[in-house]
């Protein structure tokens, strides 16, 4: 039974993206009980996880070496579940949001195969199935991104495509000389064999730095603001909560599964100097942003940053209870951001939708207009900050103590100030939103539209923060 | 007296390093797309090279599918490019 609900996660979004595929008139309804569905997969797979351990699956029972294998443990069960929860709300969302009947037919069965590829990367254990499911996820992503059909939205995709191929066939490279020197591709495998030599760290080096530009680590972050501000709200959603944070995910796994053998501590330096560059350029080109969408994406650039300099702490940390605790806070800092980033997406969305355009300039009198959306954006906001009761604040705590522990105070000036300029663009927002407009509006509230949103807000500002007792001494056992 | 195999592998080597040089900095975007290309077919070279173990034993057949996977997925991918770069130009005429 317990492989089963594994197998669910990849095989419901593919068969419901083919129905709505064959099916256009009944897209919709076709998406939303696939989306719900996998939801509910998610879910079990967590807690068939939390019940017995981590699970495998072999695809048509064919053992690893030859066959394909499927994953579980801890960390990809609650990726699983923010992957289902975020998607099941921008489904929602996007009900109302695509009104069109070819927009629709047009949208829908690329949302599905974006979840398939999404959840099928993060259950793979062998490292060509990864890449197959990065090219599945890029390929669905660029598609999304370039739904409205303007100019922009074109170019960004391009572009996004681009930097997508570019970095999977480097990563490709590194798989195919992991090959050459161990003889396979499952992960377990591998690791049990890797030791530090020239072919090890050639693979570790293309790997990785292939993933990055996918994940827009600082300075390799160029193709990601335009894409994600000039796609369709719902779509900017996932693009910025969980197709990002699969690299991330990625790049987590194999340093800490792959390659530990070859890490010395000074090694993680190498993702945390640029994630500390991440950090600020991103939250000042975020503070400066003239459109609530580009401030949400180069804010993504931020948090991103954030998670790269926590590993690196991570790193020269010796295994024990001190470094499991900072795994577990940057594992929820990931998860706060996804849904923080999400509901403020959503948020925009219904901003550009009401009155044409984003410009925070003309945002004046939105709290009266729309009450929800408001609070929505404060309450992401005080995720992106970082404030309690959020899971980030939890997160930035826990870098801030390992950072003062391990004496380097340099990181903790990096937080602060990132910290500083995210309050200083989310308080930009809002001092325009409560100002006054010069012609008052009857609030509006739209359910179907608003809530969603409020909630990923609310669940990333509020739950994981208050929730997070029981899901932390989990996590630490992973590593 | 190289190895052949080893000549192939340098062979798909150079191709790849070739394909990422052009991938960054040609400027037309089918350039770019055609250097993606080359790149990928100098990692699939070099991934049938190692999979050569010799004339009289059978080849790896796990990275003959692995390269046969990769070429579907490489074709998908510069058609997905090419489309999107058709719209753009259209979008430029009119």
């Amino acid at each position: 039974m317990e492989v089963d609900v594994l197998v669910l996660s990849v095989a419901l979004p593919l068969c419901g993206a083919l129905i709505a595929v064959a099916w256009p008139r009944r897209c919709e309804v076709v998406g939303m009980l696939t989306a719900f569905a996998v939801s509910v997969a998610a879910v079990l797979t967590l807690v068939q996880v939390l019940v017995v351990g981590a699970l495998q699956h072999e695809m048509g029972g064919w053992t690893p070496g030859l066959g394909i294998a499927l994953r579980v443990d801890i960390l990809s069960a609650v990726f699983l579940v923010l992957v289902g929860l975020v998607v099941l709300a921008s489904s929602v969302y996007a009900t109302g949001y695509f009104g069109q009947p070819r927009e629709k037919a047009h949208f829908w069965p690329m949302w599905l195969l974006l979840l398939a590829a999404l959840n099928a990367l993060v259950l793979s254990s062998d490292l060509f199935n990864v890449y197959v499911t990065l090219e599945l996820l890029g390929l669905t992503a660029v598609s999304l991104a370039a739904l409205s059909g303007q100019r922009a939205a074109i170019d960004a995709a391009l572009r996004y495509l681009l930097v997508g191929l570019l970095g999977s066939m480097v990563y490709l490279a590194g798989v195919a000389l992991l090959y050459l020197g161990y003889g396979t591709l499952d992960l377990p495998a591998i690791a049990t064999q890797i030791e530090s030599e020239p072919i090890a760290w050639l693979a570790l080096c293309l790997m990785t730095g292939g993933l990055l530009l996918k994940t827009a680590l600082f300075p390799l972050h160029f193709w990601l603001p335009p894409a994600h501000a000039n796609a369709p709200a719902p779509v900017s959603a996932v693009l910025s909560a969980l197709v990002v944070k699969a690299g991330f995910y990625l790049v987590m796994r194999l340093w800490i599964d792959l390659f530990p053998a070859l890490l010395t501590p000074s090694t993680g330096l190498l993702l945390g100097i640029p994630g500390a560059a991440a950090v600020l350029w991103g939250s000042w080109q975020a503070f400066k942003a003239e459109r609530l969408k580009l401030l949400a994406a180069y804010s993504t650039v931020a948090q991103l940053g954030y998670l790269f300099l926590g590993l690196a702490l991570l790193f020269q940390l010796a295994p024990g209870p001190t470094r499991d605790v900072l795994f577990g806070g940057i594992v929820l800092m990931a998860l706060t951001h996804g849904f923080a980033k999400a509901g403020l997406f959503l948020a925009a969305g219904m901003v550009q939708k009401r009155s044409g355009n984003d410009q925070i300039s003309n945002l004046g009198g939105m709290a009266q207009r729309m009450p929800v959306t408001t609070f929505t954006i404060a309450l992401a906001g005080v995720a992106l900050i970082g404030l309690p009761p959020s899971g980030a604040f939890l997160g930035k705590w826990q870098l801030l103590s390992s950072a003062l522990g391990l004496g380097q105070w340099l990181w903790v000036i990096v937080v602060a100030t990132g910290s500083m300029l995210a309050a200083a663009y989310v308080f930009r927002v809002l001092e325009r939103a409560f100002a006054g407009s010069s012609q008052p509006d009857a609030p509006v509230a739209i359910a179907r539209e608003e809530w969603p949103a409020l909630l990923l807000s609310a669940i990333a500002a509020v739950l994981l923060g208050v929730g997070s007792g029981w899901l932390w001494p989990l996590l630490g056992n992973d590593i | 007296m190289i190895d052949t195999g080893v000549l192939y592998g340098l062979t798909g080597v150079a191709l790849a390093a070739m394909g990422f040089r052009a991938t960054l900095l040609e400027p037309e975007v089918i350039r770019k797309l055609l250097a993606i290309n080359i790149m990928g077919v100098g990692i699939f070279l070099l991934m049938i090279a190692t999979a050569y173990t010799g004339p009289d034993t059978a080849a790896d057949p796990v990275l003959h599918a692995l390269v046969l996977t990769g070429i579907v997925v490489a074709v998908s991918a510069t058609a997905l490019g090419l489309a999107l770069e058709r719209r753009r130009r259209d979008k430029d005429g009119s």
